[in-house]
């Protein structure tokens, strides 16, 4: 196996994506949003409860590689209990890891996701669902789509 | 034999280069063939030498280029067998061709409560300008169904009772760029014009596979792209049965296609250049020209018979593997083999397989609405060409071995 592979799949994103954590639907929930690329057919459906600015509970389904999978899973361990603004702040490192390869420490498993930068066709994978997730924050309902942000 | 097929690949330089490490082994020529050295050899050449404009000027330059861009015209007739070259319109690709015929001849001759006819088994290309044109017409699209499971084929005894209502046009696709299925255009055509209906095949698969020839399959239009065919991107064909061209209005309206033009009206020249508005892809058609001649040289019969090969010991080597399901049919395919691997999804299998050095593509090839029929998201797929040889399949069969390990 080469070594951009191995950076790739770590053990924790197979595992994750293989065992997707929190992968279910939340009944009732006000914030739902879809997250969808329409290249490769990955579509996420990504649920958040909001509890005073506060997400209380975060989970998802659907199908897609599994980057895209165990990038959904690791966000939504990451994301519950964080406060909007964290969790968009949290966002904006991870995107900065994925896209330009530097993260730090204090992401701790989502650090997992930094071998991603080395395969520029894949970032959309890792990213599509933490913008669905952003979406369903701001109860925007509409899909959101990795094609419209290029 | 063999020996003559490894010596081919000395014509395609993209092909002898190392990949994250490993010799590349190209099997994405369902999506682009790679060009040979006469063609790149070709467009440098007049870039270098004939550059100028087509059909407008009086000198030296524009002279050559005009009869380098119609002489492309008239080898197209040779290459499918048309009766002349009024019928050969270039375009830029195998879309636009289609996308001309739907506006074109589809909305003078397509009306509210008419019917389309399409198969199940087509790429976005030869359905979206068909919904476009159903959405400005008011006509309603029909399909004729796939059927046989994951072997992809047309269910032909359903043509005759679909044909027989207010069908007015049936696009078909040749071959199946996600499955690999041949589909029987020559009988297809006949039957739809025993119903006095026009048809449109779509050859973007086939038509640097296997000799090709619009007389015998008796087709109203065919559109291919010169692409997968060692030419050049951005030229395409668009052949159309000269009766039909003519009484076409234009497609796009600019220069060159014109007689005469006042500030009210203007009229038209007649087919092919009514079709070509504005400054046409010159290089584009030249190198194309040279593409044909390349192909022709090595045979397009030998080309079907070792691209069936290919997919016949790749189809073999795929399906007899644990968790691995092979798409199309069991026999008589083309050369695409697309597969699934369990458990993995395809854009898992094209990133390891690349790091390989294996070129292969994953997703849904365009083909989203067959796919959903056959409950699939997205497969993985290997195309071959005549560059390709047994090792390359060989190399195919380990980096999915490879991916299974990786995955399991």
């Amino acid at each position: 196996m080469t070594e951009d592979l191995a950076d790739l799949y770590q053990e924790l994103i197979l595992d994750h994506s293989k065992s997707p954590r929190n992968f279910r639907a939340i009944p009732q929930c006000q914030r739902v949003a879809q997250g969808d690329n329409p290249i490769c057919g990955d579509n996420y459906t990504v649920y958040v409860v909001l509890d005073g600015g506060v997400i209380r509970d975060m989970a998802f389904q659907g199908s897609g590689c599994a980057i895209s999978k165990a990038s959904a899973s690791l966000m939504t361990e990451a994301l519950k209990g964080k406060s909007i603004a964290s969790a968009e702040a949290l966002f904006g490192r991870v995107r900065e890891m994925i896209t330009q390869g530097h993260g730090d420490g204090s992401l701790e498993k989502l650090s997992a996701l930094a071998g991603v930068h080395q395969f520029p066709a894949r970032v959309k994978c890792a990213i599509l669902p933490w913008h669905a997730a952003m979406a369903a924050m701001h109860g925007k309902e509409e899909c959101v789509t990795t094609e419209s942000e290029e | 034999m063999v020996e003559n097929w490894n010596e081919i690949r000395h014509d395609f330089p993209a092909l002898h280069q190392l990949v994250h490490g490993h010799p590349l082994v190209y099997l994405d020529n369902a999506a682009t063939t790679q060009k040979p050295n006469i063609v790149l050899e070709t467009l440098l050449h007049y870039y270098r030498h004939d550059n100028a404009n087509v059909h407008r000027g009086i000198h030296e330059l524009s002279n050559r280029a005009t009869t380098a861009y119609e002489a492309a015209r008239v080898r197209a007739v040779r290459f499918i067998h048309a009766r002349e070259s009024s019928e050969i319109i270039f375009t830029r690709g195998t879309t636009e061709g289609i996308n001309l015929v739907a506006a074109s001849w589809g909305m003078s001759h397509v009306k509210k409560g008419d019917e389309i006819l399409l198969t199940e088994m087509e790429h976005h290309s030869n359905l979206v300008p068909w919904q476009l044109l159903a959405e400005r017409t008011g006509a309603k699209l029909v399909f004729l169904p796939v059927t046989g499971g994951d072997e992809g084929l047309l269910d032909v005894d359903r043509l005759d009772s679909l044909l027989f209502r207010r069908v007015k046009l049936f696009a078909m696709v040749h071959i199946s760029n996600s499955l690999g299925t041949v589909n029987p255009v020559s009988w297809l055509c006949e039957r739809a014009r025993k119903a006095g209906v026009v048809t449109l095949v779509d050859a973007a698969q086939s038509a640097g596979h296997l000799p090709l020839d619009v007389q015998q399959i008796g087709c109203d239009f065919l559109v291919f792209s010169g692409h997968k065919l060692c030419g050049p991107t951005g030229i395409g064909v668009l052949y159309g049965r000269q009766e039909l061209l003519n009484e076409m209005p234009p497609y796009q309206g600019g220069g060159d296609m014109i007689l005469s033009v006042d500030y009210a009206a203007s009229r038209y020249k007649s087919a092919p250049h009514r079709f070509e508005a504005g400054t046409p892809d010159i290089s584009g058609a030249i190198g194309l020209h040279a593409a044909f001649d390349y192909l022709d040289e090595v045979g397009r019969d030998r080309i079907w018979e070792h691209d069936q090969l290919l997919a016949a010991c790749a189809h073999h080597g795929l399906k007899d593997k644990k968790g691995i399901r092979v798409f199309g049919p069991h026999a008589g395919r083309a050369g695409v083999v697309s597969f699934m691997v369990e458990g993995v999804h395809s854009h898992d299998v094209v990133t390891v397989a690349d790091q390989k050095g294996v070129a292969l593509r994953g997703g849904h090839h365009c083909t989203q609405p067959l796919f959903h029929k056959l409950g699939v998201e997205s497969t993985a797929r290997a195309s071959f060409y005549f560059y390709n040889t047994e090792e390359d399949v060989d190399r195919l069969i380990e980096v999915i071995d490879e991916v299974q390990r990786f995955f399991s």
